[in-house]
């Protein structure tokens, strides 16, 4: 029974992370890709990436807590405002994007934050000459446009198997609507949110996509450093130590946020998964 | 007044986009799509129960460029010789390498750029060309710096398909007067043109025309230069309105107003909106040319001698060349083309601005200083 689990784990994700590792201690080929060696050469040059890594811990973290302030009301409204019979037809439009290449739906955020998209039409209030495309701005527009159902969805589970006994009795004693929120929703639905932002997070942490198209290309992520390491310049232990380093960075931060989030909830151990 | 993209123009856009003439190979590479989206084969699907001619078998495997062939061509050959022609679109050369490095891509004939050629060979992934089964390869009837770079060490391994000139475009609506060097394109880029400018994703390029800033060539690899390049490169990524390889959708929307450019582009982009011109540096800049080759073990390899040979019919190749625009190297084609495309300045730029053109280098392609450099211009 448990043959498919582990063998998913191992094939695939096991057996890269040991490649990987193995490359990241070798050196590039004259003619790019690899040749075996030991040599912590590449580990080394890892600050010449610096750059890289800096933009993904900011926009990463920006945009998750982005997803989050505008996922989470989105998620509440479907839950407590909504009729149920309206439910599974909201849901569906929430999921209907991904139905769509992500590569079609950041191509068409290119015109809409393009001249002569939104700033054409801020041109009638009166606001000259604004760049949006090609800014950390529009990145994050990307980033929270296409991640946002993976932040809405665990939030709505959560909410929606929450016991709605539990705030009709604290109403009945008085409690507000605000209190109710704060101290009965907000801790129940915390597992919904831990799930969403990791899900989020991990994703954006490998994010090269919407950096490239609606970065224009300035906006360097470590997922653009991996891929013009690996697919322009060929420089694959380089690329693998990078790739090591990222996978280590996430490992860190995911710990650390498990234990924080644990600590808050100690009803119920959250897990990711 | 601006007006809105509308829905049909955002279609038109989407859809010159997906047939991918919009550009000619380097959106596919940067994403990375191009590898995970190759293996598409158009043509041939329905080869089973067509005449086999047992001589060539009833298939030949292409990997080439988006929008490189005329498909009336590939039905021909097939009606003469029995074999379809599949076709494996790709991205960029750095792609089409590292799936024969990789091993088993199945193809019988590929379209490597010039540069690439000796590290095939280097790498024993091409086997040298049977001469005497390409009956229509007449090396004299090319320009000879076509025909040399096909060479390696004596031996040709490659023959010319197309060629062409990486230059910029400038969108003169915006300027007093057309620039004619690429001193003029960096210059522009800081001063009136600021935030109106796009290098391609592309170190070959965007390094090699910031070298001819100063006058170095295209494929220096000195570290003073490069240095010097960097600095330029540093000095104006702030005034850069991209750094995309994908540059027709914004020159035509009017977000930028300048780009590097290859012919190919140029010609289009020039054909739609004439105030875009097409610009070759005074100093000099990149010329390359595209070859057939033949990959080591490729399974149908009489089949890949029989279309090579096919293409290379001044016939048909004259056919290839107007369907998709880009010019021949070969003289007894020319003699076939109409003569308004023979005189397009962007096809066939005057003697003196090609002269000054220099192929790309292998080692320019894969010089680890490059690559660093380019990395630090685009995370600065």
């Amino acid at each position: 029974m448990l043959f498919p689990a582990s063998f998913w784990f191992g094939v695939m994700l096991i057996l890269p992370l040991i490649v990987i590792t193995i490359f990241s201690f070798g050196e590039r080929a004259p003619n790019g890709g690899y040749i075996p060696s030991f040599t912590f050469d590449q580990y080394l040059n890892l600050p010449a990436r610096f750059v890289a890594f800096k933009n993904t811990l900011t926009l990463a973290p920006i945009g998750t807590i982005t997803a989050l302030i505008i996922g989470y009301p989105l998620a509440y409204y479907l839950v407590f405002k909504v009729a149920d019979n309206k439910k599974n037809l909201l849901l569906i439009l929430i999921i209907i994007p991904f139905w769509t290449s992500i590569l079609i739906r950041t191509y068409a955020w290119i015109f809409i934050l393009g001249s002569k998209g939104i700033p054409n039409l801020l041109e009638y209030v009166g606001i000259e000459n604004l760049r949006l495309i090609n800014t950390s701005f529009a990145v994050l527009v990307g980033i929270v446009y296409s991640y946002l159902p993976l932040m809405v969805l665990p939030i709505y589970v959560s909410l929606e198997k929450l016991d709605k006994r539990l705030l009709e009795a604290s109403s009945d004693l008085g409690a507000s609507n605000f209190k109710n929120f704060i101290n009965i929703i907000i801790p129940l639905s915390i597992p919904g949110i831990a799930t969403g932002c990791m899900l989020v997070f991990i994703l954006l942490m490998g994010e090269f996509l919407i950096p490239a198209f609606l970065g224009g290309g300035k906006v360097f992520f470590v997922g653009n450093a991996l891929v013009d390491l690996f697919l322009q310049s060929r420089n694959w232990p380089y690329g693998s130590a990078v790739a090591c380093s990222l996978v280590i960075i996430m490992l860190i931060i995911v710990s650390i946020y498990m234990k924080f989030i644990n600590s808050k909830n100690n009803r119920e151990e959250v897990s990711i998964i | 007044m601006k007006k809105n993209i509308t829905k049909k123009e955002f279609l038109k856009e989407l859809r010159k986009y997906e047939k991918g003439s919009t550009t000619r190979r380097e959106f596919l590479g940067r994403t990375g799509l191009g590898l995970a989206t190759a293996v598409f084969s158009a043509y041939g699907l329905s080869s089973f129960g067509s005449k086999a001619n047992a001589n060539i078998g009833d298939r030949v495997v292409l990997a080439t460029w988006p929008n490189y062939h005329d498909v009336n061509n590939f039905e021909n050959f097939k009606k003469q010789t029995g074999a379809s022609v599949r076709v494996n679109v790709f991205g960029s050369n750095e792609e089409m390498l590292a799936k024969l490095q990789a091993g088993g891509s199945g193809w019988d004939v590929f379209v490597p750029t010039n540069y690439t050629i000796s590290t095939y060979v280097d790498e024993d992934l091409i086997e040298p060309l049977d001469l005497s089964k390409l009956s229509n390869y007449n090396a004299g009837s090319f320009e000879k710096r076509f025909s040399d770079a096909g060479k390696v060490n004596g031996k040709v391994y490659a023959v010319p398909k197309n060629w062409g000139t990486t230059g910029y475009v400038v969108n003169t609506k915006h300027t007093k007067k057309t620039p004619t060097t690429w001193k003029e394109f960096w210059d522009l880029t800081k001063t009136s043109f600021s935030g109106r400018t796009m290098v391609h994703d592309y170190q070959l390029t965007t390094i090699g025309n910031a070298l001819k800033y100063f006058g170095y060539s295209f494929n220096s690899v000195d570290t003073k230069e490069l240095a010097d390049a960097e600095k330029l490169l540093l000095e104006c990524k702030p005034h850069l309105f991209a750094i995309n390889s994908d540059y027709q959708p914004s020159l035509r929307n009017g977000d930028a107003w300048m780009s590097m450019c290859w012919t190919g582009d140029g010609k289009q982009l020039n054909s739609d909106l004439p105030e875009m011109t097409f610009v070759l540096g005074k100093e000099g800049g990149e010329l390359w040319s595209d070859y057939y080759a033949i990959p080591k073990g490729a399974p149908h390899r009489d089949a890949a001698y029989a279309l090579i040979n096919y293409l290379l019919d001044p016939q048909v190749n004259s056919k290839e060349v107007l369907a998709h625009g880009y010019p021949s190297a070969d003289s007894r084609t020319n003699a076939l083309l109409p003569k308004s495309l023979l005189e397009d300045p962007i096809l066939y730029p005057a003697k003196d601005l090609l002269s000054a053109l220099e192929f790309g280098a292998a080692v320019t392609l894969t010089d680890p200083n490059r690559a660093e450099l380019m990395a630090r211009f685009k995370s600065a």
